[in-house]
């Protein structure tokens, strides 16, 4: 049961009747040799170190290895106690459950990469912010899970989810993307919502650039996890309420690939130009280094 | 790249940050690790010191993305989602494992590579370079003199030998009489004659077996089973 593009993923889940996720897991059966238990062994794994990564800064203060962020969790949640509740509870949770991950990411804590690290709290973001906000047990989780590694396959495969190769938008784009189509899928949304919805979120974040500060996985990367996980929640809302893409999947997915590709090197992870460049941090993230 | 899994996509599971500056960094010392061991180690024949050398963006970003502690953790065997790696220097200290890391301005490398100098207490001497790709994924590109070019990723046999004729196709023999299907096999060398390494990678576990079988043929030297 394998899948080399979405329109041939679209069309298994026609002739089967499946969702993305149960044909997701087929495929990782096949692929693997492991029976079903092994395979759900290991997402579980997977699962739970993302539930640990994103609740363990709210409990106690997280120290980034550059010194760049910290702490910035702890404070949307005491905010969202205190102060405006402007976003909502769902957008609230999956910013914070977002930035979480990238703390504990920084500061060499465990984190699962979805697809990289520098991306790793978009999709932590988004499931347990609508766990938390609708009751959602771990079987749908899980199918989530299932749902995204479908999405990220493609990408990885037939795209980019590299920043060095093709900057912000392959990584936190397509970790939008993923957790885009999770949503929806977990909402009760058609396959093809699925797929639309992961359109919708490559295409809002197309033309991001990779452009972290001295080079570090911290800045501008935290802040841009908890855009990529809102951003997945607008898509399934658009997708949940039957609002199409015009673009299939797979052109999307070699769109993005084909902007990547004209970006700058500058602009690609380099720590050569964007925000890295700005000189009140130029000069901050060499500091922040030379104090370790 | 057909066969990419679930858990390359969700995973690896990791300690941050970077899964080519972080986890990279300690698979490649993993696998230099199984390397300078074979299989089984003797107390003479421990790591001594271990020589690194950064170069690229590694030299340049090593400390935030703690590139230093990721090589010497894949040193201690620690795997990618050890949280061992972060303490990394003191589990070193505690082993007795002396270390060094030198930062390279050599621009004619790929810009996430380290060198490993691994010296054993017996004597042993035993030169890796490892690239990170990206994602997590490494290579392996120089074993002692010798550019090489292998993964780890499939079920490997490195084979030290002389180059000398008859040696790959005593080693082909011996694969195939162990039932073992080749999925790829490459012999890299610094000259004719000299010394070479002969990689193979096979889907399936290549038995232990295999290895008694090639070190009969006197041109070789040395046989590894990753």
């Amino acid at each position: 049961m394998d899948f080399k593009s979405g329109s041939e993923l679209l069309d298994l889940c026609r002739e089967t009747g499946l969702p993305i996720s149960e044909i997701m897991k087929r495929r990782e059966m096949e692929l693997s040799g492991m029976a079903e238990d092994g395979v759900e062994i290991r997402i579980g794994k997977a699962l739970a170190i993302m539930d640990a990564s994103a609740h363990e800064p709210l409990e106690r203060e997280i120290h980034s290895m550059g010194g760049l962020i910290g702490g910035e969790a702890r404070k949307l949640e005491a905010g969202s106690k205190s102060g405006l509740p402007l976003c909502g509870s769902v957008i609230t949770k999956a910013i914070t459950y977002a930035m979480a991950v990238l703390e504990v990411n920084a500061s060499m804590g465990l984190i699962v990469a979805a697809p990289t690290a520098g991306s790793s709290g978009v999709l932590p973001g988004v499931l347990f912010a609508l766990k938390e906000e609708y009751g959602w047990g771990e079987e749908i989780l899980r199918k989530g899970l299932y749902t995204a590694g479908a999405v990220g396959y493609l990408l990885m495969r037939n795209a980019s989810v590299s920043g060095a190769q093709a900057g912000c938008q392959a990584e936190v784009g397509s970790a939008s993307a993923m957790a885009a189509a999770a949503a929806v899928e977990m909402a009760g949304g058609t396959p093809d919502q699925a797929m639309s919805a992961a359109v919708g979120a490559l295409s809002n974040l197309l033309g991001l650039v990779c452009d972290p500060i001295g080079g570090l996985v911290e800045n501008p990367c935290q802040n841009r996890n908890a855009a990529g996980a809102v951003n997945a929640l607008i898509n399934a809302q658009q997708a949940l309420a039957d609002i199409r893409q015009r673009i299939p999947f797979d052109e999307m997915a070699q769109v993005m690939l084909n902007v990547g590709r004209s970006m700058p090197f500058e602009l690609k992870e380099s720590a050569l130009g964007g925000c890295a460049l700005a000189p009140s941090v130029c000069s901050m993230a060499s500091d922040c280094c030379s104090r370790l | 790249m057909t066969g990419i899994s679930l858990f390359d996509v969700i995973g690896p599971n990791m300690v941050g940050p970077s899964s080519s500056h972080t986890a990279g960094a300690v698979s490649m010392a993993l696998l230099a690790r199984k390397i300078f061991y074979k299989e089984e180690k003797t107390k003479e024949q421990l790591m001594k010191r271990v020589d690194f050398t950064l170069y690229g963006s590694f030299a340049k970003t090593y400390k935030g993305h703690g590139t230093d502690r990721a090589l010497l953790g894949g040193i201690l065997g620690f795997a990618t989602d050890d949280l061992r790696i972060r303490d990394a220097f003191s589990y070193a200290g505690k082993e007795g494992l002396e270390y060094t890391f030198t930062l390279s301005e050599e621009k004619d490398v790929h810009p996430n590579t380290a060198d490993m100098d691994i010296a054993g207490k017996d004597g042993r001497h035993l030169f890796v370079r490892g690239i990170s790709l990206g994602g997590g994924k490494v290579k392996i590109a120089r074993l002692n003199q010798i550019e090489v070019d292998f993964t780890g990723e499939y079920s490997t046999l490195i084979v030290s030998q002389t180059d000398k004729q008859g040696v790959a196709a005593h080693i082909t023999k011996c694969l195939s009489d162990c039932g073992v299907n080749i999925a790829f096999m490459r012999i890299f060398r610094e000259e004719k004659g000299a010394r070479a390494y002969t990689v193979v990678e096979s889907d399936e576990k290549i038995p232990k077996t295999v290895t008694e079988g090639i070190k009969e043929n006197p041109h070789i030297m040395d046989v590894t089973l990753l």
